[in-house]
């Protein structure tokens, strides 16, 4: 039973992992950078939802929907102030910049909101009543690996269609494979670019306080270890690609939950790397990279 | 009045003064031809007058109305649609698609009509409507490309060498077409290195040699020009 119990664990790890990798995939995709400062937008949006939760007793929607609005609003202010000027600059420069961005957060965060630990309360379940027995003493899902899991669903889908279906989301595809040609066709690339990170900003949001809701603990520095796992498992999916970082999500959640149960606590973060090693040893395009006719 | 008029245009890529002062305009409802060689600045034209690319100095009019400092995607709203070399479709979206991404400045309601058009125009492309635009020949490429140019209706359509790399006998196809959207009053700037191609089918021809305009008149004088012949049409 602990193994079907370290599925689940992995799954719902995974499932916010593959919220988070989107950002990064959706960025890298049209973009052409990696967006370093994703993961301290996570950051961001735990204290959101911990403030509005905790300080203004607002119910736990509300705090959702806050901590979205804000990290929305900054994904389009950091790409504005940061990454726009620097549109034609070299990539190395751009990469500098976001490790700058992601210091820049996590200090605000310090000076802002102090360096202690700060105790998350979970948006869903109670201390008493955090999990629904399956078999009773031997098998459980809590709520929150229930929610992660839906949560990632729904994300999938909802960019899906936004992607296969819409004039927006189409128009993003086409930004991703060839920028000058879709400026052609009349597509503004600079608000297709906005867009981009006030989605992928958003989802840093929801897995923020899934994040938070699933190991709760809040400090500034809670978004770049997830940050750093969840680019790991975009790159492993295959960076650019949307069905990529939920497959890359899932199974760097579950490698890591069965290092933990089967091989160390300590070497789990070795043993995920590993995997990512020789996977892009084998296919350096990451899983589904290349393959993949949908790209954003 | 000329529908587009470019005067004393300047580009530079860097340090490199790719285009020289070049002049030149095209009238509603002619085609007019920019020749030249490889590396004679014909795309340079084109994409500064797209946007894409800024002069250093020199002005673009299209409609009686300064271009400068209008983006790319604004452009085409006002009527100006390029198909660019290498045609520059969009390999992993349906052809369905890439037509659509062509209307994107267009009501919805004209998506429908216009992809009607387009397939009527080229029925090779509603066979494969539903395909990867990647799967194409390059013939069925440059119809896509010049399809999706189509679906913005646009006032003046550029094509940049949209001979290149096809078959003799594609080539021709696609010049049959360039004729049909001349004899139905599409205004049309058309860059090519093939010039035989080019020069048949205009009504007025400009040739382009290292940044600079050095010859023009209509095409069957420069058919007849013994400079034209001698440098491009082998004789």
């Amino acid at each position: 039973m602990s193994f079907l119990n370290n599925v689940i664990t992995g799954i719902s790890l995974g499932s916010i992992y593959a919220i988070i990798a989107l950002g990064y995939t959706m960025v890298y995709g049209i973009a052409k950078m990696l967006n370093f400062a994703h993961g301290d937008v996570i950051m961001v949006g735990g204290y959101i939802c911990f403030f509005a939760m905790g300080r203004f007793h607002l119910p736990p929607v509300v705090g959702v929907l806050l901590a979205v609005a804000v990290c929305t609003a900054l994904g389009i202010v950091i790409e504005r102030l940061a990454y726009k000027p620097l549109r034609a600059a070299p990539s190395l420069a751009v990469l500098i910049t976001a490790i700058g961005v992601s210091y820049f957060l996590q200090n605000s965060a310090q000076i802002l909101w102090g360096a202690a630990t700060k105790t998350f309360t979970p948006i869903v379940g109670t201390v008493g009543d955090s999990s629904l027995e399956l078999i009773p003493g031997q098998l459980s899902i809590s709520y929150v690996a229930i929610l992660s899991i839906v949560c990632c669903v729904v994300v999938m889908i909802a960019l899906t269609v936004f992607t296969g279906r819409t004039k927006m989301g189409k128009a993003m595809r086409a930004c991703s494979e060839d920028k000058a040609a879709a400026q052609l066709m009349g597509i503004n690339v600079d608000a297709t670019i906005s867009m981009t990170f006030a989605i992928g900003s958003a989802l840093a949001a929801i897995a923020g306080v899934l994040m938070c809701s699933a190991y709760p603990v809040l400090s500034p520095t809670t978004g770049s270890m997830p940050g750093i796992r969840a680019f790991t498992a975009a790159v492993f999916g295959g960076i650019g690609s949307i069905p990529g970082a939920l497959l890359g999500g899932v199974l760097l959640g579950i490698i890591e939950t069965f290092g933990k149960a089967y091989i160390s606590t300590d070497l789990s973060d070795a043993v995920v790397f590993a995997v990512l090693i020789v996977v892009l040893l084998v296919r350096p395009a990451g899983l589904m990279g290349k393959y993949v006719p949908e790209k954003v | 009045m000329a529908m587009l008029k470019v005067d004393d245009l300047h580009v530079y890529y860097g340090s490199i003064h790719a285009v020289k002062g070049v002049s030149f305009e095209v009238n509603e409802g002619e085609v007019v031809t920019l020749i030249g060689a490889n590396g004679a600045g014909k795309s340079t034209v084109l994409n500064t007058v797209s946007g894409l690319l800024h002069p250093r100095t020199g002005s673009v009019r299209f409609m009686d109305q300064d271009l400068k400092g209008v983006a790319p995607h604004k452009v085409v709203e006002r009527g100006l649609a390029q198909v660019p070399e290498g045609r520059r479709i969009f390999l992993q979206m349906t052809v369905e698609e890439n037509l659509e991404m062509g209307a994107y400045t267009q009501p919805n309601s004209a998506i429908a009509p216009g992809i009607e058009n387009v397939y009527r125009r080229f029925p090779r492309l509603e066979e494969r409507r539903r395909q990867v635009a990647g799967t194409l020949s390059g013939g069925e490429q440059q119809m896509l490309a010049m399809g999706r140019a189509l679906m913005s209706s646009p006032k003046l359509l550029m094509l940049d060498e949209p001979s290149m790399g096809l078959a003799p006998i594609l080539v021709e196809q696609i010049f049959d077409i360039i004729k049909e959207l001349h004899a139905g009053g599409t205004t049309i700037l058309l860059v090519e290195q093939n010039a035989q191609a080019a020069l048949s089918v205009a009504d007025r021809a400009y040739v382009l040699e290292t940044g600079r305009i050095s010859l023009s008149g209509t095409g069957s004088e420069l058919m007849a020009s013994d400079q034209v012949r001698k440098a491009y049409l082998g004789g």
